[in-house]
């Protein structure tokens, strides 16, 4: 399964006496040479694509005011996948009335359980149409049918599951104060985890008393359709949740919208600051998840080969499109050649492809746009005089791939390490000290996520006390659960989603 | 024997510890209610506010490290010394026309204020803090973390009381502050900066600038090291142009705008939790 290399290890640990290693150290990892490559696609007959999606307002599918439908393309082939509403002030207004008016009639005097009973439904809907979701996801944005599959739709179900039994129980959520709903929430979600954000945003919504409008990425907005008719097969009221697609003009008219109480964006900083900027002035209530560039620091204590899977997960999970993802390896001098080595080796095993493939680990770039923006950076990431390392997969013909890179000899001051690239390109810099872990891991704007890999505990706590971030993970990386409170420092963001603290956006206290 | 002399006081500002005088060398005249002049104060302006913001981020990292048990008696400290000298903070308010009885209501409300805040240093994580039963196997919790250097922008009204209010939530939860006093009447709060400087406060975790507003809030707020502002301006034109500056770098914002400072109701954990983060720690159960 796989051949001895030639090269001996020559880690010293810090009293200079060599490391223990295992008889296995060195074996190298070497699926290709052992099994025949055999495609595994799943087969995607039975879901149900339209060729037109409509907005879906107070319960209806409506034609969009102006009559203008964008395209959505689906990035692994390059092939027009549907077409979809372009949002205009109208639609968004009568979606907003819609919202308005089933908030004041009905959702907000609804008992919170039975108010949870609808969100149970839909929670459950959710899982009984999971593979049709799951294969749509992947088509749609590109993202491998194992992470869909595992990832995005069971945690979008768990979420609805979660704050489905918060909507009876928020007095207990608030202790010396009573929580009341915001009311109208406008939301806008990207194009990352499509269904996944949809359900961190209006599950929480829902089930403290709001109504919503919102509207999903213009690369990936059909789960989100898809997820409307799940609303009218639940039999949801009308106007409790609408859903408008568009780009960012039509996330424009959701927030400058006068009749809006509550605005929640997840998206780039970028887009974030400019939100934040347009509400000056407003009474708005809002929550922003933004951008990152997440430090993982692989001490010399670590499990190498653990920490070697947690960098893969870190950057290379759902193609780096993640905001949390670990972009920047910070590893501290003594493992540095060894894990660069396991990791370069680590690398030539994944599989770059066909989303819908059972064996894709890393499937297509979400669009044209990212693709070209990825490249982009490959090239600041050159042109700054880092040292590139692509592993040598194939990729395929057509579509938008991009092979797993390595940036090595970057300095902090480079903007590859300073900005958010959004694409399984990992950088990586090296540390002597935990003084100079913590102060290179600080050392960009964002704060969103961090990880931490040693075998001793109190560095852990020590570390993680000091790394300025929403989220630590220690030992792991890029996990998720709805019990789970997610949110960013500094301009990663303002205000937590999901767990107990995802309550807090969604109401007032009185 | 000649009647004896008073020695007036000169009136500073707060910064890093110290007591120095407005980078600007200009002062503007602070009268009572009849028009009388009693003092001149510093009148700070761009480079105050960034000599401020330095020293509160030097600061951070030590205060918001100081176990919540230390905050907790620190800021105990700061009543104690305070209710050590309610006299000269009594005659200072009487001086800008506050009616004696009303003055010493001031200044007690504002030790009492600052007591409540100090018990709840050690409460505020397992109060607000969780433990999250997540379905894989994974030990997470999560607990509220200083959110970083705050602005404070200090009202008029009760100018002690309503200070001290701003100031005890964000101090409490680790974070460290740049306070810009009453304009109209700030000299109470350059004596409690004395105060603060006498309770074992790091210097940089507290730091008071006096001057006109309109010549600072607009530097503050835009500050890229500044992370939160907490504004009493109700004034909309201000209030718009924080929430701009804010947008530059993503700072939280919290506008307050009150008048009723012996109110209860700012006496709440909630405020506190304006100025914190909240950071979840995972790591995997299991051999």
């Amino acid at each position: 399964m796989s051949e001895q290399t030639q090269e001996k290890s020559t880690d010293e640990s810090a009293n200079g006496s060599p490391k223990p290693t295992s008889p296995n150290a060195d074996l190298k990892l070497d699926f290709a040479s052992f099994w025949e490559y055999s495609e595994a696609p799943e087969s995607s007959d039975h879901v149900e694509i339209t060729e037109r999606y409509d907005h879906f307002i107070n319960g209806d599918f409506v034609k969009p005011a102006k009559g203008r439908y964008m395209k959505s393309v689906n990035p692994a082939t390059e092939e027009v996948f549907t077409e979809f509403a372009e949002g205009t002030s109208e639609d968004v207004d009568s979606a907003v009335r819609a919202a308005r008016r089933a908030y004041e009639k009905k959702w907000s005097r609804l008992s919170g359980k039975e108010r949870g009973k609808y969100l149970f439904r839909l929670a459950r809907m959710i899982q009984e149409r999971s593979r049709e979701l799951a294969i749509t996801e992947s088509m749609d944005g590109g993202k491998p049918i194992r992470e869909s599959r595992d990832v995005d739709v069971p945690l979008a179900a768990a979420h609805f599951f979660y704050y489905a039994g918060w909507a009876d129980k928020l007095n207990y959520a608030f202790p010396g104060r009573t929580p009341e709903p915001v009311g109208v929430c406008g939301q806008i979600i990207p194009w990352n985890f499509p269904l996944l954000m949809l359900a961190w945003k209006i599950a929480p919504a829902l089930a403290t008393g709001n109504t919503v409008v919102l509207k999903p990425a213009e690369t990936t907005p059909v789960t989100a359709l898809k997820f409307a008719e799940i609303c009218l097969d639940a039999g949801l009221p009308d106007g409790v949740v609408n859903i408008i697609t568009g780009a960012g003009l039509t996330g424009a008219e959701i927030v400058n919208h006068p009749d809006v109480d509550k605005i929640a964006f997840t998206g780039s900083t970028e887009v974030g600051k400019i939100i934040q900027r347009s509400l000056a002035g407003s009474e708005k209530k809002y929550t922003l998840e933004l951008g990152g560039k997440g430090p993982n620091i692989v001490f010399e204590d670590a499990p190498i080969d653990q920490a070697v899977e947690g960098i893969v997960n870190a950057i290379f999970f759902n193609q780096g499109h993640v905001c949390c993802a670990g972009s920047r390896l910070l590893v501290q001098e003594g493992v540095a050649g060894r894990l660069i080595t396991k990791l370069k080796e680590r690398m030539e095993t994944l599989i770059v492809g066909n989303p819908l493939d059972k064996n894709t680990d890393i499937g297509a770039i979400n669009s044209k746009s990212q693709y070209d923006r990825i490249n982009n950076y490959l090239e600041i990431g050159v042109n700054e005089g880092a040292e590139i390392y692509q592993s040598s997969n194939t990729i395929p013909e057509k579509g938008f791939f991009c092979r797993p890179t390595l940036f090595t000899g970057v300095s902090q001051s480079n903007r590859i390490v300073q900005e958010e690239i959004f694409g399984p390109v990992l950088t990586i810099q090296t540390f002597r000290t935990p003084d100079e872990a913590v102060e290179k891991a600080n050392n960009t704007p964002y704060g969103l996520a961090s990880g931490i890999w040693t075998d001793k505990g109190s560095k852990i706590f020590k570390i993680g006390r000091q790394v300025r971030s929403g989220v630590i993970w220690s030992n792991t990386f890029n996990k998720f659960d709805p019990t789970s409170p997610f949110g960013g420092y500094k301009e990663s963001g303002i205000g937590s989603e999901g767990g107990l603290h995802g309550l807090h956006p969604y109401v007032k206290l009185k | 024997m000649s009647d004896r002399i008073e020695v007036l006081k000169t009136y500073k500002t707060y910064v890093g510890g110290k007591f120095p005088r407005s980078e600007s060398d200009r002062t503007y005249k602070i009268t009572d209610p009849k028009g009388k002049q009693i003092a001149n104060a510093c009148r700070c302006t761009r480079k105050d506010v960034r000599d401020a913001v330095v020293a509160a981020r030097s600061a951070f990292n030590e205060w918001s490290n100081r176990s919540a048990y230390n905050r907790g008696q620190i800021l105990y400290r700061i009543a104690e010394m305070l209710e050590d000298r309610k006299d000269q903070f009594v005659k200072e308010l009487e001086k800008s026309g506050t009616k004696s009885k009303e003055a010493m209501k001031q200044v007690e409300a504002s030790i009492d204020r600052i007591i409540y805040f100090a018990g709840w240093t050690d409460k505020l994580s397992q109060v607000f803090g969780t433990v999250n039963p997540v379905a894989s196997p994974h030990f997470n919790f999560s607990s509220p973390d200083a959110t970083g250097v705050a602005g404070i922008i200090a009202p008029d009204e009760a100018p002690l009381l309503s200070a001290v209010s701003l100031i005890a939530p964000v101090l409490s939860g680790g974070n460290t502050c740049i306070l810009l006093a009453s304009e109209k009447n700030p000299l109470p709060l350059v004596s409690f900066g004395e105060v603060i400087h006498a309770s074992d406060v790091p210097g940089g975790v507290v730091n008071i600038l006096t001057g006109h507003h309109s010549e600072m809030v607009d530097h503050l707020s835009a500050h890229m090291d500044v992370n939160a502002v907490f504004n009493t301006t109700a004034e909309k034109e201000t209030r718009k142009l924080i929430d701009e500056n804010a947008s530059i770098s993503v700072k939280r914002v919290t506008h307050y705008p009150e008048t009723d400072w012996f109110n209860e109701k700012h006496e709440n954990p909630y405020l506190i939790l304006e100025f914190m983060e909240t950071k979840t720690t995972w790591h995997p159960v299991g051999n």
